[in-house]
């Protein structure tokens, strides 16, 4: 059981909750049981298959960078933030 | 790969000379302007004189006819491009809006947007050229501030643009491309067990990065499809991308080669006139190269967002926050793609607070499209945050110092956007403040009756990992080579050639570094996000331990020993079974053709474990009540900077940074008239500090290691531009009691304050 | 380890080469096209005289002159200590190198280097050369191989005592070494032979004529960092050159090779790259050096003369039952004739019970011979190949067949020693028989003479070290980078033996030239090794990448590596293998799946697979003028595996074109003073189209065993019999037995005369 945070904007989904638990080895899992949980998550974070360009995902304090495929350690505490660059 | 901060090391946080530095006190460093090919042909744009307007014709037969003008290139000469998203490490761009960017369709959306470009046999004759191309315009409202941008009746730039995010999706035409939030506990229950409330307004102007080095490139397009670029970018891979997408061709047909760079802070992380000179060569058959004016660079280029924000924060009277609001609406320009995401996830990230509600916007107006800039989004988000503490700060009647103690961001404080920060130093930057001889010496009297204050403020930065290449080739003589393509903007030749030092036990002077072209190196993503030190140089440090690997199995072979009975340290390898025989790397080196070959390491990767940076800054201030002018007098940064791997180019970074802001907090704006047009489009009229305008910036250098990399380094090169603005702000408080809440706080609006306040 | 039978799908196609628009439109830029800001121009000042002692130089005049940088002369050169230090694979000595660039109290041939000028305009540096004052005090030379053996012969270097001699001894000699390859019993042999033919050859000094003039441009920098732009075939050995004579390290010199204009082995030495560097070191200033075609022909480094005795006796069953060899080869000024690879080269075709092969190398007064093209076989073969002829003539056996009941196969002893491997001569012979041209009949020519004539060669061809990188791009192509300048297509059978790998196509790999800094060490171009050991490196790299490549899908379908296979540029899961990608997929995703990825290899490879040859030519002969005109050529050749067949057999043809200008008409020609007296290409004659027929070539498919993909070097060996068999079919021509080159219109003529 991972406890993911929903972003804000997507809180009329849950229903305003901000956090929620989810079941899932893989992220694509893992946004699968939150789309069934919550219909719509998915379209909201996934685009073409891939995670949205705007979205990063972090576990544990740390953005991954292994895509929907990354492993999901139980227990995790999951995040999704803004994909940023820097200068 | 848990670093060891006890670990002793021989290179690193040694201050060699930089192994580019001769090259470029000698003038012998080729930038981008200096290439030259046989046969080359030179080309001028046309801009926009309009900053919004349709465009209905344009004959460009007359500038044709020219002799010596070999071809002329607009809009209807490029690809549609279809809207997809194009990632530039962990950034994706609309290759669409980037193409209209660099050459206006049917419409311009700001004064200075490219509209034609002539390739001649002379700049000249080009200059001469792009004169006589005619266009009918039919001038459209234009819109330029992010509130007015924002109502409902306001001029649309983009009728199919929709906002987008993770934002519910609708149907409206608008100007709002984006929007963010973030927001936890109860903001109500938060500001009701707020003893003080401080809420406030704040205006930041839109200004550039001012690298020296205006944009240039050279374009060859070869007839057998492939063709290369020399430029001076960030970014070699990203230009490749970018020019792929654009114009539709194979990425893996054009070959950049990066030039010198002088400057780029973000703002050579795009494509202006990549994609033009391509497309003037292939119509031509030609080298073209293109290289812009500073009035090009300013009008044309991507500075950084103006902003409009306002903070609400609460606090109780044992000074903890217990709320607080944050909304911000960035410009994003002419096309969706401000740093609001960054400007929300910093503005209250170096505190630790339960209830928080941060509202941002990314904003389309009749202004160049923004660039990265140095810590983007960051130090506007952070001018309106630290400034607003910094009152409830003097409401408690606490020291800043202590106020951020009691509330700042430690090993396992939820950041705003969610994420749990691991082991970083804000708090270690506070302490080396509070105790440092600045702080602890009290504020001189002024002689001549100005007022002085002093001000303090913090500043946090995200910093990157994304992807980056390196390999390391070991020399008959048993130097290295390092190769990576990241282009050296601020150092990293000698930081990625002191960590390769470091791992063979070599001097940082008998390993060079080299930056290679597209075709001569991997995958490597662009130089940004304080970036370079920590993944290209993880890249290096793996690369380097892979040829550590096979120089034990060299010496193996040699010894007729098994691989693991060979160790290697400070640059020599020796057996620990028959006879324990050992050898320097140069001996071993000389000796490798008999041992199995030559060596040479290599390694690709997307580290992670990206540390963020934090800082906490005080500057004493001169106000003359008179003119409003303000003067620097003292300024000293702490930062955390993980692991210095070369103290000198470290202070380097943070000084250029503290400079930066400065110009940022004083000086510095974009002004447009009633007509849209931008007034100071020259180095004279848009002012950046000199060292006139500077002291000496002091510097403390805190080293929390990284516990992500294996040296412990962190980004270092953007955090420092962060605290400047709020830090100066707070300090002309001090001096005159006025809270200034607009950028530049120019001599005119300290003028004003103060009068308005007597 | 090659797998004969395996069906490749890249090579032994034949893509146009990645550089041919460059060439073609002349974007290519040559070591001349270089330019920098404040470039100087360097001119040097030869000597006039063959051998002389240098009693003074004067330069003061010139370095008045108004616009005149620098002025250096040996003077300005380290003190190196005599000695030989390995490079690479090569042997060096610093000393004889430095006194090569620039003469140090002597000067020892027509052309040698006493003093460079850096100048603003290549003009005034040729006028500031003029002004240099050198007080010479002319000796006797010497520029015969026999007359320079002889006890009273004019001594070139005091210090050289014969290396390699039987008995030590400490006389002042100009035999710089001597080498011997001895089994069997020559009597017994020689009397168990029915029939014995022994002859004397004389083979002329010929150089490699490629089209490029040398060049260099050097920039010092004030940090002692240096960076060379040069013409060279080895980027890295031009690197450690220098640094030895000049005594610095190497690594703090980079060298970027340009593009080049032919090598042929001729641009392994340097020649004005150490001058440059140490103009500029002076001036300040970047300095660029161009040689002209009669500076070329004078002081670089041409491929030896010399004096070959041959003698072979065979029983009436064709079996050559001994053979005595006897040779002695032109060093030049300095020591190091290929006479080496010479007496290993000459029999090497044979399988010979009772040999014995004497060789020498031999200091004259000529310039320091380099590397040409297979060095030091093709005069050796045609020592060998027309006694061979003689005997199969006397014997009354088809040419062929004698060498069919001769030849070398796998197992047979070289006469070095070594047990061949797979070797493919045989079938070379085979072919050559089996031809449409050895087949047909004679054809006839009005007013002339003519004859068909064959011979065989062999060539060891090079291993050494080589290193690669490949990476993919991220739209699913890929970038070869290597550190061998390509002097014969190498950068096409690079990027095909990548492409092969990773399932691309020849177009869809980009392959590039690196220079020092940018790639790891890698031994010159030379020796017919880059397709064989550089492309060996390229497939391991190539190998890397794929394994990369696996563990990246892995990551992706969550599967482990061992799970994940990669054939034709597709990864698929084996367990459910309904999960599959594109590379260009499989790029695409590659930030999210761990990284870009980056293959590398750097490799020594053993295995070197050593190539054989047998040609036929048909020749016509004017008895009147005694010229020669090539009617008819063909060339077979075991290549192992052809990687690119046009390209081998560009090869191939290039290859019997210089073999055949060398026979005809090429040859240093020194007056009685010891000057160069042809250093043109107007009188030193290398053939043109119109001297050549179309030259037919059968390749021979003899996969290389050591080799992966069997590759063999291909570009040296077809230099080797093209003398011999013109010498041959000159013979069944007109019936003289020509032992000198070249065999140029008098000398026929002469010897036509003579047998009336």
């Amino acid at each position: 059981m991972a406890t993911v945070f929903i972003p804000a904007l997507l809180r009329k989904l849950t229903g305003g909750k901000d956090r929620t638990s989810a079941t899932g080895a893989t992220l694509r899992e893992l946004i699968n049981d939150l789309d069934r949980q919550f219909p719509g998550f998915r379209d909201r974070v996934v685009e073409h298959g891939d995670l949205a360009g705007s979205v990063a995902v972090s576990i544990n304090g740390e953005v991954i960078t292994g895509g929907l495929a990354e492993p999901v350690p139980t227990d995790s505490e999951i995040h999704f933030v803004p994909a940023i660059a820097g200068g | 790969m848990e670093a060891q901060p006890e670990h002793k090391f021989k290179v690193i946080g040694t201050r060699p000379i930089r192994h580019d530095g001769v090259d470029k006190v000698t003038g012998r460093a080729r930038y981008g302007a200096d290439i030259s090919l046989p046969g080359m042909l030179h080309a001028k744009v046309l801009r926009s004189p309009h900053a919004h307007a349709r465009i209905k014709a344009i004959d460009a037969s007359v500038a044709r006819a020219l002799s010596g003008v070999k071809a002329v290139i607009t809009g209807a000469d490029f690809p549609d491009v279809p809207p997809e998203m194009v990632q530039i490490g962990e950034n994706f761009v609309n290759a669409r809006n980037l193409s209209m960017n660099i050459m206006a369709r049917d419409k311009v959306l700001y004064d200075g947007h490219a509209v034609a470009a002539v390739a001649a046999t002379s700049p000249h004759i080009a200059e001469e050229a792009v004169k006589l191309i005619k266009v009918e315009y039919e001038v459209l409202p234009h819109v330029q501030n992010v509130l007015a941008a924002m109502k409902d009746d306001a001029s649309v730039l983009h009728p199919d643009l929709r906002t987008g995010g993770t934002a519910e999706k609708s149907d409206k035409q608008t100007n709002v491309a984006n929007q963010v939030r973030f927001a936890r506990g109860d903001l109500e229950a938060g500001f009701a067990a707020a003893e003080v409330i401080a809420e406030r307004e704040f205006n930041t102007a839109m200004v550039h990065q001012g690298y020296i080095e205006p944009h240039n490139a050279v374009a060859q397009y070869n007839q057998d499809g492939r063709s290369t670029i020399w430029v001076s970018t960030q970014g070699s891979f990203a230009i490749r991308e970018l020019c792929g997408h654009i114009l539709q061709m194979n990425r893996g047909d054009i070959k950049v080669v990066p030039a010198e760079i002088g400057g780029g802070f973000g703002g050579k992380t795009t494509v202006y006139l990549e994609p033009l000179a391509l497309l003037l060569s292939k119509k031509t058959g030609r080298p073209v190269k293109m290289v812009m004016t500073r009035n090009e660079v300013l009008r044309a280029t991507g500075p950084t967002s103006g902003s409009h924000i306002r903070v609400k924060v609460g606090a109780n009277k044992e000074g903890k926050i217990t709320a607080a609001q944050v909304w911000m609406a960035y410009e994003a320009g002419a096309y969706p793609g401000s740093p609001i995401a960054v400007g929300c996830m910093t503005v209250l990230a170096p505190y630790d607070i339960d209830n928080l509600q941060i509202d941002g916007f990314d904003v389309v107006l009749n202004k160049p499209k923004t660039a990265a800039y140095r810590a983007p989004g960051a130090t506007n988000a952070a001018f309106a945050t630290e400034t607003v503490v910094d009152e409830i700060v003097e409401k408690l009647g606490i020291d800043p110092l202590e106020f951020r103690r009691i509330n700042g961001a430690k090993e396992g404080t939820a950041q705003p956007a969610g994420p749990q920060f691991r082991r970083i130093g804000n708090l270690e930057t506070v302490e080396a403040i509070k105790n440092s001889p600045h702080y602890q010496s009290p504020l001189q009297k002024s002689h001549d009756g100005k007022l002085r204050g002093r001000g303090v403020a913090s500043g946090f930065w995200i910093n990157a990992g994304f992807q980056s290449s390196a390999i390391v080739s070991i020399n008959t003589d048993g130097t290295a080579n390092v190769v990576t393509g990241s282009p050296d903007i601020g150092g990293t030749r000698a930081s990625c050639a002191m960590i390769a030092a470091e791992v063979l036990g070599l001097k940082a002077e008998e390993v060079h570094p080299v930056v290679a072209d597209t075709e001569s190196i991997g995958h490597t993503d662009t130089t940004g996000g304080s970036r370079v030190t920590f993944a290209t140089g993880y890249a290096v440090y793996e690369a380097a331990q892979d040829a550590v690997n096979q120089l034990k199995q060299r010496a193996a072979t040699l010894w007729k020993a098994k691989p693991d009975d060979v160790v290697y340290q400070d640059g020599v390898v020796s057996c620990t079974t028959n006879g324990h025989e050992s050898m320097t790397l140069r001996e071993l080196a000389g000796r490798l053709p008999r041992a199995g070959g030559p060596v040479t390491g290599r390694a690709s990767m997307t580290p992670r474990g990206v540390g963020p940076a934090f800082t906490t800054h005080v500057v004493d201030v001169e106000v003359d009540a008179e003119t409003g002018k303000v003067d620097i007098l003292r300024y000293t940064a702490a930062q955390d900077v993980g692991k210095a791997v070369h103290p000198s180019y470290v202070e380097g970074q943070i000084q250029g940074g503290v400079s930066q802001g400065v110009g940022w907090a004083l000086n510095e704006e974009y002004y447009y008239d009633e007509n849209g047009l931008m007034r100071n489009t020259g180095f004279l009229d848009y002012r950046m500090p000199t060292t006139l305008d500077l002291p000496m910036i002091e510097t403390i250098l805190v080293e929390v290691a990284n516990p992500g990399h294996p040296i412990g380094i962190r980004g270092v090169g953007e955090v420092p531009i962060v605290p400047p603005p709020a830090a100066i702000a707070n300090a002309i408080y001090r001096a005159v009691g006025v809270r200034m809440t607009e950028l530049p706080m120019s001599p005119p609006k300290v003028c004003k304050a103060i009068a308005e306040k007597r | 380890m090659a797998t004969q039978e395996a069906k490749f799908k890249v090579i032994g196609t034949r893509p146009i080469r990645h550089d041919g628009v460059d060439k073609v439109t002349g974007r290519a830029r040559y070591g001349a096209d270089i330019n920098l800001p404040g470039l100087l121009h360097g001119k040097v000042l030869r000597s006039p005289h063959a051998h002389a002692r240098i009693k003074s130089i004067d330069v003061s005049a010139a370095a008045a002159l108004p616009g005149v940088k620098a002025v250096i002369t040996s003077a300005d050169f380290p003190k190196l200590k005599s000695g030989v230090v390995p490079l690479g694979e090569l042997a060096m000595n610093p000393l004889y190198m430095s006194m090569n660039l620039l003469a140090h109290d002597k000067v020892l041939y027509d052309g040698h280097a006493v003093a460079a000028v850096a100048a603003t305009s290549p003009h005034i540096a040729e006028e500031a050369v003029k002004l240099i004052k050198v007080e010479y005090e002319v000796l006797p030379h010497v520029q015969d191989v026999r007359s320079a053996m002889k006890e009273d012969a004019p001594i070139l270097l005091p210090d050289v005592r014969t290396s390699g001699a039987p008995e030590k001894s400490d006389k002042q000699t100009n035999i710089a070494s001597q080498v011997r390859f001895a089994r069997g019993d020559l009597d017994v042999g020689f009397k168990a032979a029915d029939i014995v033919v022994e002859r004397e050859f004389n083979t002329a000094m010929v150089h490699q004529g490629y089209i490029e003039p040398h060049n260099a441009v050097a920039q010092y920098n004030a940090d002692g960092q240096a960076t060379i732009w040069t013409s060279t075939q080895g980027a890295f050995t031009a690197r450690d050159q220098c640094g030895l004579v000049l005594g610095i390290p190497a690594s703090s010199i980079k060298v970027v090779p340009a593009e080049i204009g032919g090598g042929f082995g001729g641009k392994i030495p340097i020649y004005l790259e150490p001058l440059a560097l140490l103009l500029s070191k002076k001036s300040g200033k970047p300095v660029k050096l161009v040689m002209s075609r009669g500076e070329v022909l004078r002081a670089t480094g041409p491929t030896p003369g010399s004096h070959i005795r041959v003698k072979m006796g065979a029983n009436k069953a064709g079996k050559i039952t001994a053979a005595q060899v006897w040779m002695a080869y032109e060093a030049g000024a300095f020591p190091g004739s290929p006479v080496g690879a010479g007496c290993m080269t000459i029999l090497a075709p044979y399988d010979l019970e009772n040999l014995q092969i004497d060789g020498f190398d031999v200091l004259v007064n000529k310039p320091k011979t380099a590397a040409y093209r297979a060095p030091g076989a093709t005069n050796a073969a045609m020592g060998a190949e027309t006694v061979i002829d003689e005997l199969a003539e006397k014997l009354g056996i088809d040419p062929l067949e004698f060498r069919r009941i001769n030849g070398a196969k796998e197992g047979t002893a070289q006469p070095a020693g070594p047990k061949y491997l797979r070797i493919g001569y045989l079938e070379t012979v085979e072919a050559a028989k089996n031809s449409a041209h050895y087949k047909s009949p004679l054809p006839k020519v009005s007013g002339k003479l003519v004859g068909r004539g064959v011979a065989s060669g062999f060539w060891f061809n090079a291993g050494f070290q080589s290193s690669a990188t490949v990476n993919i791009n991220t739209d699913g192509t890929a970038n070869v980078v290597t550190g061998s300048p390509d002097i014969g297509g190498s950068r096409a059978s690079c990027a095909m033996i990548a492409a092969e790998v990773l399932g691309l196509k020849a177009e869809e790999v980009h392959p590039v030239v690196a220079d020092t800094e940018s790639i790891g060490h890698t031994d010159m171009t030379g020796g017919s090794r880059v397709t064989f050991a550089t492309g060996y490196a390229v497939y391991e790299a190539a190998q890397d990448a794929v394994n990369q490549l696996k563990q990246r899908a892995a990551t992706l379908w969550k599967a482990k590596p061992e799970e994940v296979v990669f054939q034709d540029g597709v990864v698929s899961r084996t367990t459910n293998g309904q999960e599959s990608m594109s590379l260009k997929e499989l790029a695409g995703k590659l930030p999210r799946a761990g990284g870009p990825v980056g293959g590398r290899a750097s490799v020594n490879p053993r295995g070197v697979g050593p190539a054989f040859a047998t040609h036929v030519v048909d020749v016509a002969v004017d008895p009147e003028t005694g010229k020669v005109d090539i009617l008819r050529y063909t060339a077979t050749q075991d290549v192992g595996k052809a990687v690119h067949p046009s390209y081998v057999e560009g090869q191939m043809q290039g290859a019997v074109a210089q073999g055949v200008g060398w026979a005809l008409n090429e040859e240093y020609f020194y007056d009685e003073k010891g000057t160069l007296r042809n250093a043109g290409f107007l009188d030193y004659r290398v053939p043109t189209c119109l001297d050549l027929p179309m030259i037919e070539t059968i390749l021979i498919e003899v996969p290389n065993p050591g080799h992966p993909i069997g590759i063999r070097g291909v570009g040296e060996v077809p230099i080797v019999p093209p003398p011999a068999a013109i010498a041959n079919a000159i013979y069944r021509a007109v019936g003289v037995r020509m032992t000198e080159l070249p065999m140029s219109p008098p000398k026929v003529a002469k010897a036509v005369l003579e047998k009336k």
